[in-house]
Protein backbone atom coordinates (compact mmCIF):
# COMPACT_ATOMS: atom_id res chain seq x y z
CA UNK A 1 0.00 0.00 0.00
CA UNK A 2 2.62 2.49 1.13
CA UNK A 3 4.90 1.23 -1.64
CA UNK A 4 2.25 2.12 -4.13
CA UNK A 5 1.89 5.58 -2.64
CA UNK A 6 5.60 6.15 -2.81
CA UNK A 7 5.84 5.04 -6.41
CA UNK A 8 2.92 7.31 -7.33
CA UNK A 9 4.56 10.20 -5.54
CA UNK A 10 7.87 9.37 -7.17
CA UNK A 11 6.39 9.25 -10.64
CA UNK A 12 4.56 12.52 -10.00
CA UNK A 13 7.80 14.00 -8.80
CA UNK A 14 9.66 12.80 -11.88
CA UNK A 15 6.88 14.02 -14.10
CA UNK A 16 7.09 17.48 -12.55
CA UNK A 17 10.87 17.62 -12.61
CA UNK A 18 11.47 16.44 -16.17
CA UNK A 19 10.11 19.44 -18.07
CA UNK A 20 11.82 21.87 -15.69
CA UNK A 21 15.26 20.37 -16.40
CA UNK A 22 14.67 21.13 -20.04
CA UNK A 23 14.11 24.71 -19.00
CA UNK A 24 17.26 24.67 -16.91
CA UNK A 25 19.08 23.98 -20.18
CA UNK A 26 17.46 26.99 -21.76
CA UNK A 27 18.35 29.03 -18.67
CA UNK A 28 21.96 27.85 -19.05
CA UNK A 29 22.12 29.70 -22.35
CA UNK A 30 21.74 32.86 -20.27
CA UNK A 31 24.21 32.08 -17.50
CA UNK A 32 27.14 30.79 -19.56
CA UNK A 33 28.46 34.32 -19.82
CA UNK A 34 31.61 35.54 -18.10
CA UNK A 35 31.37 36.43 -14.47
CA UNK A 36 31.21 40.17 -13.95
CA UNK A 37 33.15 42.43 -11.64
CA UNK A 38 30.94 43.75 -8.89
CA UNK A 39 31.78 46.74 -6.75
CA UNK A 40 30.89 46.02 -3.13
CA UNK A 41 28.35 48.70 -2.24
CA UNK A 42 27.76 50.77 0.87
CA UNK A 43 30.55 49.99 3.29
CA UNK A 44 29.27 53.02 5.17
CA UNK A 45 26.13 55.14 4.83
CA UNK A 46 27.54 58.43 6.04
CA UNK A 47 30.63 60.24 4.75
CA UNK A 48 31.55 60.52 8.45
CA UNK A 49 31.58 57.70 10.98
CA UNK A 50 31.43 59.97 14.05
CA UNK A 51 34.07 62.69 13.95
CA UNK A 52 36.29 61.12 11.34
CA UNK A 53 35.64 60.36 7.69
CA UNK A 54 34.52 57.03 6.31
CA UNK A 55 35.48 55.61 2.90
CA UNK A 56 32.04 56.62 1.63
CA UNK A 57 32.10 59.17 -1.17
CA UNK A 58 29.05 60.78 -2.71
CA UNK A 59 27.90 59.71 -6.13
CA UNK A 60 28.48 62.13 -8.98
CA UNK A 61 26.22 65.14 -8.68
CA UNK A 62 25.11 64.49 -5.11
CA UNK A 63 25.36 67.42 -2.73
CA UNK A 64 25.16 66.80 1.01
CA UNK A 65 24.19 69.47 3.47
CA UNK A 66 25.80 68.49 6.76
CA UNK A 67 25.05 69.56 10.30
CA UNK A 68 27.37 68.27 13.03
CA UNK A 69 26.42 69.15 16.57
CA UNK A 70 28.21 68.38 19.86
CA UNK A 71 26.80 69.30 23.26
CA UNK A 72 28.82 69.94 26.41
CA UNK A 73 30.08 67.15 28.68
CA UNK A 74 27.35 65.06 30.32
CA UNK A 75 29.21 65.28 33.66
CA UNK A 76 28.89 69.09 33.78
CA UNK A 77 25.84 68.66 36.02
CA UNK A 78 22.30 69.95 36.25
CA UNK A 79 23.45 73.60 36.14
CA UNK A 80 24.58 73.02 32.52
CA UNK A 81 21.66 70.62 31.97
CA UNK A 82 24.18 67.78 31.53
CA UNK A 83 25.89 69.58 28.68
CA UNK A 84 22.80 70.34 26.64
CA UNK A 85 23.15 74.09 27.34
CA UNK A 86 26.35 74.17 25.31
CA UNK A 87 26.51 73.93 21.56
CA UNK A 88 29.35 73.23 19.16
CA UNK A 89 28.23 73.17 15.61
CA UNK A 90 29.72 72.64 12.17
CA UNK A 91 27.75 73.46 9.04
CA UNK A 92 29.13 71.93 5.88
CA UNK A 93 28.64 70.96 2.27
CA UNK A 94 30.09 67.94 0.50
CA UNK A 95 29.79 67.42 -3.25
CA UNK A 96 30.53 64.43 -5.47
CA UNK A 97 32.41 65.71 -8.55
CA UNK A 98 32.57 62.14 -9.83
CA UNK A 99 31.54 58.95 -8.01
CA UNK A 100 34.93 58.61 -6.35
CA UNK A 101 35.97 62.23 -5.76
CA UNK A 102 34.41 64.54 -3.17
CA UNK A 103 35.14 68.07 -2.08
CA UNK A 104 33.83 69.54 1.14
CA UNK A 105 33.80 72.81 3.03
CA UNK A 106 32.59 73.68 6.49
CA UNK A 107 32.56 76.19 9.27
CA UNK A 108 32.74 75.20 12.93
CA UNK A 109 31.94 77.23 16.02
CA UNK A 110 35.01 75.62 17.64
CA UNK A 111 37.69 78.36 17.40
CA UNK A 112 35.60 79.81 14.53
CA UNK A 113 37.26 77.38 12.17
CA UNK A 114 36.85 77.11 8.41
CA UNK A 115 37.85 73.81 6.86
CA UNK A 116 37.96 72.21 3.46
CA UNK A 117 38.89 68.79 2.18
CA UNK A 118 39.30 66.53 -0.83
CA UNK A 119 38.45 62.85 -0.64
CA UNK A 120 39.56 60.53 -3.41
CA UNK A 121 38.52 56.89 -3.46
CA UNK A 122 41.31 55.46 -5.62
CA UNK A 123 40.43 51.79 -5.08
CA UNK A 124 37.05 50.21 -4.52
CA UNK A 125 36.37 46.86 -2.90
CA UNK A 126 35.39 44.44 -5.66
CA UNK A 127 34.27 40.87 -6.00
CA UNK A 128 33.48 38.55 -8.88
CA UNK A 129 35.77 38.22 -11.89
CA UNK A 130 38.23 40.71 -10.44
CA UNK A 131 38.69 40.73 -6.72
CA UNK A 132 40.01 43.52 -4.52
CA UNK A 133 39.66 43.25 -0.75
CA UNK A 134 39.68 46.92 0.28
CA UNK A 135 38.27 50.33 -0.44
CA UNK A 136 41.07 52.91 -0.30
CA UNK A 137 40.58 56.62 0.11
CA UNK A 138 43.04 59.48 0.31
CA UNK A 139 41.94 62.48 2.37
CA UNK A 140 43.64 65.86 2.44
CA UNK A 141 42.06 68.49 4.65
CA UNK A 142 42.93 71.97 5.76
CA UNK A 143 41.53 73.92 8.70
CA UNK A 144 42.05 77.50 9.78
CA UNK A 145 40.90 78.98 13.07
CA UNK A 146 39.78 82.62 12.99
CA UNK A 147 39.19 83.23 16.67
CA UNK A 148 40.28 86.81 17.47
CA UNK A 149 41.12 86.21 21.14
CA UNK A 150 44.70 85.23 20.40
CA UNK A 151 45.51 88.13 18.09
CA UNK A 152 49.29 87.68 18.22
CA UNK A 153 49.06 84.52 16.11
CA UNK A 154 49.38 85.14 12.38
CA UNK A 155 46.95 83.72 9.85
CA UNK A 156 49.47 81.21 8.50
CA UNK A 157 50.17 79.95 12.01
CA UNK A 158 46.50 79.11 12.51
CA UNK A 159 46.46 76.60 9.65
CA UNK A 160 46.65 72.86 10.08
CA UNK A 161 46.75 70.17 7.39
CA UNK A 162 45.71 66.55 7.59
CA UNK A 163 46.82 63.73 5.30
CA UNK A 164 45.03 60.46 5.85
CA UNK A 165 44.76 57.08 4.15
CA UNK A 166 41.48 55.30 4.77
CA UNK A 167 41.31 51.53 4.29
CA UNK A 168 37.98 49.82 4.73
CA UNK A 169 36.73 46.32 4.20
CA UNK A 170 33.13 45.21 4.21
CA UNK A 171 33.62 41.72 5.67
CA UNK A 172 29.96 40.74 5.58
CA UNK A 173 26.74 42.41 4.58
CA UNK A 174 26.56 43.68 8.17
CA UNK A 175 30.12 44.35 9.28
CA UNK A 176 32.64 46.89 7.96
CA UNK A 177 36.00 47.68 9.52
CA UNK A 178 38.21 50.65 8.71
CA UNK A 179 41.79 51.70 9.51
CA UNK A 180 42.99 55.30 9.15
CA UNK A 181 46.72 55.98 9.40
CA UNK A 182 47.45 59.69 9.06
CA UNK A 183 49.32 62.80 10.03
CA UNK A 184 48.25 66.27 11.13
CA UNK A 185 50.68 69.07 10.39
CA UNK A 186 50.27 72.15 12.58
CA UNK A 187 51.92 75.29 11.23
CA UNK A 188 52.33 76.47 14.81
CA UNK A 189 52.32 74.55 18.10
CA UNK A 190 51.90 75.93 21.65
CA UNK A 191 55.48 75.21 22.82
CA UNK A 192 58.75 74.25 21.14
CA UNK A 193 58.66 70.82 22.84
CA UNK A 194 55.57 69.97 20.78
CA UNK A 195 55.89 68.22 17.44
CA UNK A 196 54.45 70.00 14.40
CA UNK A 197 53.68 66.66 12.77
CA UNK A 198 51.38 64.48 14.82
CA UNK A 199 51.06 60.91 13.59
CA UNK A 200 48.06 58.79 14.38
CA UNK A 201 46.26 55.56 13.59
CA UNK A 202 42.49 55.42 13.71
CA UNK A 203 40.21 52.39 13.76
CA UNK A 204 36.46 52.33 13.13
CA UNK A 205 33.63 49.91 12.50
CA UNK A 206 30.03 49.76 11.42
CA UNK A 207 27.70 46.91 12.37
CA UNK A 208 24.26 46.83 10.79
CA UNK A 209 21.47 45.98 13.23
CA UNK A 210 18.71 46.29 10.62
CA UNK A 211 18.54 47.50 7.00
CA UNK A 212 18.34 51.12 8.23
CA UNK A 213 20.07 51.10 11.62
CA UNK A 214 23.73 50.47 12.38
CA UNK A 215 26.07 50.61 15.36
CA UNK A 216 29.32 52.54 14.84
CA UNK A 217 32.50 53.23 16.76
CA UNK A 218 35.86 54.92 16.21
CA UNK A 219 39.13 55.51 18.05
CA UNK A 220 42.16 57.58 17.08
CA UNK A 221 45.49 56.68 18.71
CA UNK A 222 48.19 59.39 18.53
CA UNK A 223 51.85 58.29 18.50
CA UNK A 224 53.23 61.71 19.49
CA UNK A 225 50.52 63.97 20.96
CA UNK A 226 51.17 67.54 22.05
CA UNK A 227 53.06 67.48 25.34
CA UNK A 228 52.62 71.09 26.55
CA UNK A 229 48.85 70.68 26.87
CA UNK A 230 46.94 67.69 28.16
CA UNK A 231 45.00 66.16 25.29
CA UNK A 232 43.36 62.76 24.85
CA UNK A 233 42.74 60.27 22.06
CA UNK A 234 39.41 60.84 20.36
CA UNK A 235 36.83 58.13 20.91
CA UNK A 236 33.19 57.73 19.98
CA UNK A 237 30.32 55.26 19.82
CA UNK A 238 27.13 55.83 17.90
CA UNK A 239 24.07 54.76 15.99
CA UNK A 240 23.38 55.47 12.30
CA UNK A 241 19.80 55.79 11.14
CA UNK A 242 19.16 56.03 7.42
CA UNK A 243 15.90 57.13 5.89
CA UNK A 244 15.17 58.30 2.30
CA UNK A 245 17.71 61.07 1.66
CA UNK A 246 18.85 61.56 5.26
CA UNK A 247 21.44 59.92 7.46
CA UNK A 248 21.07 60.62 11.19
CA UNK A 249 24.04 59.74 13.37
CA UNK A 250 23.60 59.90 17.15
CA UNK A 251 26.66 59.37 19.28
CA UNK A 252 28.69 59.95 22.42
CA UNK A 253 32.26 61.21 22.12
CA UNK A 254 34.89 63.09 24.09
CA UNK A 255 35.77 65.43 21.19
CA UNK A 256 34.36 68.90 20.74
CA UNK A 257 35.65 69.75 17.24
CA UNK A 258 34.53 67.64 14.27
CA UNK A 259 37.37 68.37 11.83
CA UNK A 260 40.65 66.36 11.84
CA UNK A 261 43.05 69.03 13.05
CA UNK A 262 40.75 69.69 16.02
CA UNK A 263 39.61 66.30 17.23
CA UNK A 264 42.94 64.56 16.68
CA UNK A 265 45.30 67.13 18.20
CA UNK A 266 43.02 69.07 20.48
CA UNK A 267 40.57 66.78 22.30
CA UNK A 268 40.77 68.13 25.86
CA UNK A 269 38.35 65.73 27.52
CA UNK A 270 38.96 62.24 28.84
CA UNK A 271 36.14 59.91 27.85
CA UNK A 272 37.02 57.49 30.67
CA UNK A 273 36.70 60.28 33.29
CA UNK A 274 33.11 60.81 32.17
CA UNK A 275 33.77 63.86 29.96
CA UNK A 276 31.32 62.47 27.44
CA UNK A 277 29.39 64.63 25.00
CA UNK A 278 26.19 63.72 23.31
CA UNK A 279 26.23 64.69 19.63
CA UNK A 280 24.62 64.13 16.28
CA UNK A 281 25.41 64.42 12.58
CA UNK A 282 22.61 65.00 10.11
CA UNK A 283 23.07 64.84 6.37
CA UNK A 284 20.59 65.66 3.67
CA UNK A 285 21.40 64.63 0.11
CA UNK A 286 20.33 66.78 -2.83
CA UNK A 287 20.60 65.56 -6.40
CA UNK A 288 22.10 68.09 -8.76
CA UNK A 289 20.86 66.55 -12.00
CA UNK A 290 20.74 62.93 -13.12
CA UNK A 291 23.61 60.65 -12.15
CA UNK A 292 23.89 59.03 -15.58
CA UNK B 1 19.56 18.74 -34.48
CA UNK B 2 16.43 20.57 -35.53
CA UNK B 3 15.52 21.45 -31.93
CA UNK B 4 18.85 23.18 -31.46
CA UNK B 5 18.25 25.28 -34.54
CA UNK B 6 15.02 26.58 -33.08
CA UNK B 7 16.42 28.25 -30.01
CA UNK B 8 16.49 32.02 -29.91
CA UNK B 9 18.54 34.17 -27.57
CA UNK B 10 18.17 37.85 -26.72
CA UNK B 11 20.48 40.33 -28.40
CA UNK B 12 19.00 43.46 -26.88
CA UNK B 13 16.60 44.04 -24.05
CA UNK B 14 14.89 46.80 -22.17
CA UNK B 15 12.94 46.15 -19.02
CA UNK B 16 11.42 49.14 -17.27
CA UNK B 17 9.38 49.43 -14.17
CA UNK B 18 7.11 52.27 -13.26
CA UNK B 19 5.66 53.13 -9.90
CA UNK B 20 3.09 55.86 -9.62
CA UNK B 21 2.44 57.24 -6.14
CA UNK B 22 1.04 60.50 -4.77
CA UNK B 23 4.44 61.98 -3.93
CA UNK B 24 6.45 60.96 -6.97
CA UNK B 25 6.54 58.73 -10.01
CA UNK B 26 9.56 56.44 -10.05
CA UNK B 27 10.86 54.58 -13.06
CA UNK B 28 13.97 52.55 -13.75
CA UNK B 29 15.44 50.92 -16.85
CA UNK B 30 17.40 47.70 -17.16
CA UNK B 31 19.26 46.86 -20.39
CA UNK B 32 21.12 43.85 -19.00
CA UNK B 33 18.28 41.34 -18.93
CA UNK B 34 18.67 38.13 -20.92
CA UNK B 35 16.09 35.83 -22.40
CA UNK B 36 15.94 32.64 -24.42
CA UNK B 37 13.11 30.98 -26.32
CA UNK B 38 12.78 27.46 -27.65
CA UNK B 39 10.42 27.39 -30.59
CA UNK B 40 10.13 23.61 -30.56
CA UNK B 41 8.75 23.43 -27.03
CA UNK B 42 7.46 26.97 -26.57
CA UNK B 43 9.63 27.39 -23.49
CA UNK B 44 10.75 30.91 -22.64
CA UNK B 45 13.10 32.00 -19.86
CA UNK B 46 14.27 35.36 -18.53
CA UNK B 47 17.06 36.39 -16.23
CA UNK B 48 17.07 39.97 -14.94
CA UNK B 49 19.98 41.20 -12.82
CA UNK B 50 18.33 43.33 -10.14
CA UNK B 51 21.28 45.63 -9.51
CA UNK B 52 21.32 46.69 -13.18
CA UNK B 53 18.15 48.74 -12.89
CA UNK B 54 19.21 52.34 -13.46
CA UNK B 55 17.27 55.02 -11.59
CA UNK B 56 17.24 58.77 -12.16
CA UNK B 57 18.55 59.26 -8.60
CA UNK B 58 21.47 57.19 -7.36
CA UNK B 59 20.16 57.04 -3.80
CA UNK B 60 16.93 55.46 -5.07
CA UNK B 61 19.00 52.82 -6.80
CA UNK B 62 20.92 52.16 -3.59
CA UNK B 63 17.74 51.81 -1.54
CA UNK B 64 16.05 49.69 -4.21
CA UNK B 65 18.91 47.19 -4.03
CA UNK B 66 19.63 47.24 -0.32
CA UNK B 67 16.29 47.79 1.34
CA UNK B 68 13.58 46.47 -0.95
CA UNK B 69 14.95 43.85 -3.35
CA UNK B 70 17.98 42.76 -1.26
CA UNK B 71 19.93 42.17 -4.45
CA UNK B 72 23.04 40.82 -2.72
CA UNK B 73 20.96 37.93 -1.45
CA UNK B 74 18.67 37.68 -4.48
CA UNK B 75 20.76 38.94 -7.41
CA UNK B 76 18.37 38.01 -10.23
CA UNK B 77 14.69 37.88 -11.02
CA UNK B 78 13.79 34.98 -13.29
CA UNK B 79 10.87 33.79 -15.33
CA UNK B 80 10.43 30.24 -16.58
CA UNK B 81 7.39 29.64 -18.67
CA UNK B 82 5.76 28.38 -21.83
CA UNK B 83 4.30 30.42 -24.62
CA UNK B 84 0.87 29.06 -25.31
CA UNK B 85 -1.98 30.32 -27.48
CA UNK B 86 0.39 31.86 -29.95
CA UNK B 87 -1.48 33.28 -32.92
CA UNK B 88 0.36 32.29 -36.12
CA UNK B 89 3.94 33.39 -35.48
CA UNK B 90 2.76 36.95 -35.10
CA UNK B 91 0.57 38.98 -32.81
CA UNK B 92 -0.97 38.14 -29.47
CA UNK B 93 0.59 35.45 -27.34
CA UNK B 94 0.14 34.21 -23.78
CA UNK B 95 2.91 33.02 -21.51
CA UNK B 96 2.33 30.88 -18.43
CA UNK B 97 5.00 30.32 -15.88
CA UNK B 98 6.78 31.11 -12.66
CA UNK B 99 8.12 34.56 -11.97
CA UNK B 100 10.69 34.66 -9.19
CA UNK B 101 11.51 38.01 -7.60
CA UNK B 102 13.16 38.58 -4.24
CA UNK B 103 13.35 34.82 -3.74
CA UNK B 104 9.56 34.39 -3.99
CA UNK B 105 7.98 32.39 -6.84
CA UNK B 106 4.54 33.21 -8.17
CA UNK B 107 2.66 31.70 -11.04
CA UNK B 108 1.70 34.34 -13.59
CA UNK B 109 -0.02 34.50 -16.96
CA UNK B 110 1.02 37.37 -19.17
CA UNK B 111 -0.10 38.49 -22.60
CA UNK B 112 2.05 40.31 -25.12
CA UNK B 113 3.07 40.73 -28.72
CA UNK B 114 5.36 37.96 -29.80
CA UNK B 115 6.68 37.47 -33.34
CA UNK B 116 9.16 34.87 -34.45
CA UNK B 117 10.79 34.58 -37.85
CA UNK B 118 13.45 32.32 -39.30
CA UNK B 119 16.41 34.30 -37.99
CA UNK B 120 14.93 36.52 -35.32
CA UNK B 121 12.08 37.09 -32.89
CA UNK B 122 10.74 39.93 -30.79
CA UNK B 123 8.65 40.32 -27.68
CA UNK B 124 6.80 43.30 -26.23
CA UNK B 125 4.63 43.04 -23.17
CA UNK B 126 3.40 44.90 -20.16
CA UNK B 127 2.11 43.55 -16.87
CA UNK B 128 1.65 44.50 -13.23
CA UNK B 129 3.31 43.10 -10.15
CA UNK B 130 2.02 43.49 -6.60
CA UNK B 131 4.95 44.10 -4.22
CA UNK B 132 3.20 42.18 -1.44
CA UNK B 133 3.09 39.01 -3.60
CA UNK B 134 6.88 38.92 -3.57
CA UNK B 135 7.35 39.80 0.08
CA UNK B 136 8.79 43.21 -0.82
CA UNK B 137 8.18 45.48 2.14
CA UNK B 138 8.31 49.25 1.96
CA UNK B 139 9.22 50.93 5.26
CA UNK B 140 6.19 52.89 6.51
CA UNK B 141 8.18 56.13 6.48
CA UNK B 142 8.37 55.93 2.67
CA UNK B 143 4.99 54.45 1.89
CA UNK B 144 3.66 57.52 0.13
CA UNK B 145 6.57 57.45 -2.32
CA UNK B 146 6.12 53.96 -3.67
CA UNK B 147 3.08 52.32 -5.20
CA UNK B 148 1.94 48.89 -4.06
CA UNK B 149 1.57 47.82 -7.65
CA UNK B 150 4.40 48.22 -10.14
CA UNK B 151 4.05 48.24 -13.91
CA UNK B 152 6.68 46.24 -15.79
CA UNK B 153 7.36 46.76 -19.49
CA UNK B 154 9.46 44.29 -21.47
CA UNK B 155 11.02 44.71 -24.91
CA UNK B 156 13.29 41.95 -26.18
CA UNK B 157 14.87 41.34 -29.55
CA UNK B 158 16.03 37.78 -30.26
CA UNK B 159 18.27 36.17 -32.79
CA UNK B 160 18.50 32.53 -33.74
CA UNK B 161 20.98 30.84 -31.46
CA UNK B 162 23.81 28.96 -33.12
CA UNK B 163 26.40 26.98 -31.25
Amino acid sequence: MSCLKISILLSLFLFVVTPSTAQEDLMNLLTDQDEEVEIVPSSFKGTKIINGHSTKTKNKGELDFLIYHRFGPINSGIQEFFGLDQANIRLGLEYGIIDVLDVGIGRSSFEKTYDGYIKWKFMRQKKGASNFPLSMVWLTSMAIGTNQTAAEISTVERIGYTYELLLSRKFTDRFTFQLMPGMVHLNAVPETVDDNDIYYLGGAFRFKLSPSIALTGEYYYRFNPLVSVQTYDSFGMGIDIETGGHVFQLHITNSRPTFEKGFITDTRDNFWDGDIRFGFNISRTFHMGSHN
Amino acid sequence: MPSQAQKYISVSSEITFFSSAPVEDISAINNEAKSAYDKATGEIVFMVPINKFVFPKSLMQEHFNEKYLHSEEFPSATFRGIISDHEDDSGLAWADGELEIHGVKQHIRVSGDFSSFEQSASLNCKFNVMLADYDIKIPSILFKNIAEEIEITVHIAYELFEN
